[in-house]
């Protein structure tokens, strides 16, 4: 019985193992290929390791300004989804009215809907209110679109936090938004920063919405701006293409990190979601 | 435009203020939901009903719907049916979520989960490690890993040549085969959390004690064990599934939905109706059906939490 358990915990890895290296094989491409100056499409080691790509695509152009541009969009976005989420979250939680189970239904139905397929219509009212290529209306969109889901996700965080401490504070006369900042929110931060950086990870790595909605070179994001690697210049520079690829990964891996070593804030989600 | 975003919130107003006491007070409450309702109000359910209203006229960028909009009734929708490119972007999208989403991820993160529980910490976590890695890479720049993995010159080929097996360009001979395996890759990590927060819940005494009545290995994982998550494996697929049917950004920047229109799943070809040929009536049209398909998913997954629920 205890060598069977060995064997299949043997085996158990050996399977994990296996399915683990075909998801490390894309990602050790980039990491070589961004310290190679000759870099190709196959996973090699440099013989001659150099930092040169980075110095390469460290500039104005090429990366400070979409950076700085996507911080901008989607920093903007994360902070008007939460804003609005923590706002509407409130009275859904702490309030029984009939108007609460039909706009929760409603919400939810909102999250699963193809935010690709709206891209059409949303680029007509985009036209028809001036607002194509401009920040404002692209930071509105996007925290729209992932509104939804902060709301829902806000919700299920802020029931967790228990009533009789508001309850308190009313009787002395403390009005429900001053009860919001003092009581409520100190007490589910966690799940603030939960909802804050999935909103914003999601965001950064959001390609179609900033590539419809803006236009000039000057405002696009780091996720649209990346595509000018191809195109007119014929064969990328694949090194250059990849160092430029693990500067744009770097500030939504930290977050992850940072996420899920303070937070489980994987698992937490994954809670979450199953409902 | 703006009449219909105006009218929508008025009966939802009264209704609060109906439940005996005061209506004002009633209503304060409810002011802080003001800012989220007129943004959904505006940059959500206005597309929504623009793209009801645009989907039956022959808006156009350019030439004559450009001038005048008229109403053409059903015309984009039998346009469509009738036209082998959406006939072959409809096939095309199918094939891709059931072979990425419902067989792929789902499968994939399943077993990933399942064997986490019995592997050593070390495996575990550079499995769990590499996975979400996978997941959290922006999609354009996870596109690109998977289309130097797949190229002609690529790693897929050159560990096919090693063990004798001839390569070829994947991205051109089997584009939607690619494609799929590049979200299997990118989005297994998802189904892999909801399953491993699942399973994490499964009480340990339930699962020993069908094994001392003598149930082996995959009997227990069958009769017991998933029959414990069914809520789980529910909510994923349909998750999975709305958030597969709408990629668009991975298939774009690996393939731009060809050779052809070998990849040009549903939303690649809405892009190329409404934006490279003008025909923005046609392509709301196709917006359209997008948008009953993720409807239709969505009531499925709320009737199936409604249920649960209660």
């Amino acid at each position: 019985m205890i060598a069977r358990d060995k064997l299949s915990k043997l085996a158990s890895n050996l399977v994990l193992l296996a399915i683990g290296i075909l998801f490390v094989l894309p990602l050790l491409w980039v990491l070589f290929a961004s310290i190679n100056r000759t870099a190709g499409l196959r996973v090699e080691f440099p013989t001659h390791p150099t930092l040169g790509n980075f110095k390469a695509v460290l500039n104005t152009d090429t990366t400070y300004r979409p950076v700085f541009n996507g911080l901008v969009l989607c920093g903007g976005s994360a902070l008007l989804t939460m804003v609005c989420a923590v706002l509407a979250a409130y009275p859904l939680s702490r309030f029984k009215s009939r108007f609460n189970r039909p706009f929760l239904l409603t919400v939810l139905f909102c999250t699963g809907l193809p935010i690709t397929a709206v891209m059409v219509p949303v680029y007509g009212l985009f036209v028809q209110l001036n607002l194509v290529d401009t920040l404002g209306g692209t930071i509105m969109f996007m925290a729209t679109a992932s509104l939804p889901f902060a709301i829902w996700l806000t919700k299920t965080f802020m029931d967790g936090v228990p009533i009789s401490l508001e309850e308190a504070a009313w009787v002395d006369g403390a009005s429900n938004m001053r009860a919001l900042k003092s009581i409520v929110l100190p007490l589910m931060w966690p799940g603030i920063a939960v909802v804050l950086i999935f909103t914003f990870i999601g965001m950064w790595g959001n390609f179609f919405v900033p590539f419809m909605l803006l236009l000039s070179p000057e405002r696009l994001p780091a996720s649209v701006s990346i595509f000018t690697f191809f195109g007119q210049y014929g064969e990328p520079n694949y090194g250059q293409l990849a160092a430029y690829s693990l500067i744009y990964t770097m500030p939504v891996l930290l977050l992850y990190l940072l996420l899920s070593k303070k937070l489980g804030g994987a698992f937490a989600l994954g809670g979450a979601i199953k409902g | 435009m703006t009449t219909t975003v105006a009218a929508t919130p008025a009966p939802a107003a009264p209704k609060a203020g109906r439940s005996g006491k005061p209506r004002a007070a009633n209503l304060i409450k409810m002011l802080p939901l003001t800012p989220a309702i007129g943004l959904m109000l505006v940059f959500l359910a206005g597309p929504i009903a623009y793209c009801i209203y645009a989907a039956f006229t022959n808006m156009a960028l350019t030439g004559n719907g450009a001038a005048n909009v008229t109403f053409i009734g059903l015309d984009n929708f039998r346009k469509a049916f009738g036209s082998g490119a959406f006939t072959n972007a409809i096939w095309l999208t199918l094939i891709f979520t059931l072979l990425s989403a419902i067989i792929g991820q789902n499968t994939l993160g399943l077993g990933l989960s399942l064997l986490m529980r019995k592997s050593t910490k070390v495996v575990r976590n550079f499995v769990g490690t590499a996975v979400i890695g996978a997941w959290v890479l922006p999609e354009v720049v996870a596109a690109y890993l998977l289309s130097a993995f797949f190229n002609e010159e690529g790693t897929l080929n050159v560990m096919l040549h090693a063990v004798g097996l001839p390569g070829q360009d994947w991205l051109y001979a089997a584009p939607i085969i690619a494609v799929a395996l590049a979200n299997i890759w990118r989005g297994t990590a998802f189904s892999m959390l909801v399953y491993s927060a699942a399973l994490s819940e499964v009480p340990k005494e339930i699962e020993e004690s069908a094994e001392m009545d003598g149930a082996g290995g995959w009997r227990r994982l069958v009769f017991v064990t998933l029959p414990m998550i069914s809520r789980a494996i529910m909510t994923n697929l349909m998750l999975i599934t709305l958030q597969t049917l709408s990629v668009f950004g991975l298939i774009y920047a690996m393939t731009r939905g060809g050779p052809g229109t070998k990849s040009q799943t549903l939303p690649l070809y809405m892009y190329e109706q409404a934006f490279s040929f003008s025909q923005i009536g046609y392509g709301t049209a196709i917006a359209l059906v997008m948008l009953a398909i993720g409807a239709v998913f969505s009531l499925i997954y709320l009737r199936g939490l409604n249920t649960e629920a209660a």
